[in-house]
């Protein structure tokens, strides 16, 4: 008997549930439960993280990703307008700074900052301490990043915006100001995200500079409690308050995009 | 003592490149007219008019407008634009704004007003084009109709002496173009000096009090609209409104094709 095109296709489908089901069974099935939250699901290890983890960890993580993204959405957006700026040496400036940056590991830049520079100038010192050396390590490297999406988002506006705005009577750094740059930053909003979660799970490089138990942040401390505690339970308790920052941002997005599309 | 003319233009050239899209125009606009730029695309309509508020900068030529030369390189030239409106084909309606916003915002920020002031101008510009419960839209939520009636309104609310219009209504489906016609029709009606490039010959027969026809970068002939669309005198001005007029009689050779029997 042949089959009719529908049914075949509904016997795929099925066919298609039934393994990936057999599948799951399979591996839930063989699994060693007991060892499995022996390891990674200790109660009382993961108990005796808190408060500090949140206090300490979670805290520092999320200022260091702030501090570099503010640092770096500045500075990214000043490179981002010398790039299209009409003066040839600022588009040099910026194309050279911004090929440099993308094109070092951000863990090199780190030492540069927190060892090299220290050494150069040791009657010197980086304002603000280990804050300070994140914000200008990790922010270097992501303002490079920023100032290449920021170009785009400037680009993407039509150029018709532009001209209805000179049209009026703006000068055209008032034109920027008031009609370009807020639709641009629109357009980058996703990416910029994205970039801050990059930066979220860059703050973990920051142990290299030799953190204190009040400039730890969530690796490292995981890292810690791991080793004393001599139970993998901590990596995953820092796994999940990663997520406790990560998850809410896409949410975020989510709403600002559908603001912007209304307003498209 | 003379009146100035709004707008006067003398040996305008403007190149792009190796292409050279006007070839010596002279055109002067007396206030309260009305002067419609018909001709076929690629002729550098559009061009002529970006160039009297320097949205183009003419390769060489000088533009007065209201006896200021724009041209000038000390020329003040958003000063000068102040006093210019323009429309464009595609509305260019700043999205991230509401319908109120557009109107006010260079109101407030080139104009210096006050927020109330602003935002009177806009309601009573806002009412002229019919679309006053409209304010607090977002320009996304409008048809193409009304996003040009308030490109329109956002024109008029900086006072302007002139107003430029870049075929207004070229972007619209059809049965929306009358509506942003009536609107101008309306302005004109109010002595409001215009300066449109247009292929709605109705309304440049209707409305206007001269009618240029240009081609190939230079003006072929303008005259009052019953002249030029009723005897014109040039052979190009008769080719082009034989082809724009009757579109559905343009015949086989005069176009090249070739019919296989």
């Amino acid at each position: 008997m042949k089959l009719s095109p529908r049914r075949r296709r509904r016997i795929f489908r099925v066919a298609g549930y039934v393994v990936f089901a057999a599948l799951i069974v399979s591996v839930v099935a063989a699994a060693d439960w007991g060892r499995l939250s022996d390891a990674f699901f200790r109660t009382d290890v993961a108990r005796g993280m808190f408060p500090g983890a949140i206090t300490v960890a979670l805290r520092n993580t999320i200022l260091y990703t702030l501090l570099a993204f503010v640092f770096g959405l500045t500075l990214g957006l000043v490179l981002a307008l010398m790039r299209l700026s009409s003066i040839l040496p600022y588009r040099w400036f910026a194309t050279a700074y911004i090929e440099l940056f993308r094109g070092l590991p951000a863990l090199l830049v780190l030492f540069m900052v927190g060892y090299g520079v220290p050494l150069a100038f040791p009657d010197r010192e980086i304002p603000g301490g280990v804050y300070g050396s994140v914000t200008l390590g990790l922010g270097l490297t992501a303002a490079a990043y920023m100032a290449e999406t920021i170009r785009a988002g400037i680009q993407a506006v039509p150029k018709g915006q532009l001209e209805a705005a000179r049209t009026l009577g703006m000068s055209h750094p008032r034109a920027m100001v008031s009609i370009v740059l807020p639709q641009a930053f629109r357009i980058v909003i996703p990416p910029l995200t994205n970039e801050i979660i990059l930066l979220t799970k860059d703050t973990s490089l920051v142990y290299v500079l030799g953190v204190t138990s009040t400039t730890i942040e969530l690796t490292k401390f995981a890292g810690d409690e791991l080793n004393t505690r001599v139970n993998p339970t901590p990596l995953v308790v820092a796994g999940l308050l990663y997520l406790v920052i990560t998850l809410p941002l896409s949410q975020v997005v989510r709403g600002l995009e559908r603001r912007a599309a209304r307003e498209r | 003592m003379t009146t100035v003319s709004t707008i006067e233009i003398s040996g305008l050239h403007k190149s792009f490149g190796p292409l050279e899209v006007l070839r010596g125009i002279d055109l002067a606009v007396e206030p309260g007219e009305v002067v419609c730029v018909i001709g076929p695309s690629g002729s550098g309509k559009s061009t002529l008019l970006r160039c009297v508020n320097l949205l183009e900068e003419p390769t060489s030529g000088t533009i007065r407008v209201a006896g200021v030369e724009v041209t000038d390189p000390d020329c003040d030239i958003d000063a000068v634009r102040r006093g210019i409106g323009m429309v464009f084909q595609q509305f260019n309606l700043f999205g991230h704004l509401t319908v109120r916003e557009n109107v006010t915002i260079a109101q407030r920020r080139v104009l210096r007003r006050g927020r109330a002031e602003a935002d009177r101008i806009a309601a009573a510009n806002l009412e002229r084009v019919g679309l006053a419960e409209k304010s607090g839209s977002y320009p996304a939520q409008l048809s193409g109709g009304q996003q040009q009636r308030v490109a329109i309104a956002r024109a008029l609310a900086m006072d302007p002496q002139l107003m430029l219009f870049d075929e207004p209504t070229s972007a619209l489906d059809p049965e929306l173009v009358g509506e942003v016609l009536a609107v101008m029709r309306g302005l004109a009606a109010e002595g409001m000096t215009m300066l449109v490039v247009t292929h709605e010959m109705a309304f440049a027969r209707e409305v206007a009090s001269r009618v240029v026809f240009m081609d190939a970068g230079v003006i072929v002939e303008q005259g009052p609209p019953a002249e030029v669309f009723g005897r014109p005198r040039e052979e190009r001005t008769r080719e082009f409104l034989h082809r724009v007029l009757e579109p559905s009689r343009v015949s086989e050779t005069e176009i090249g094709a070739r019919r296989d029997d």
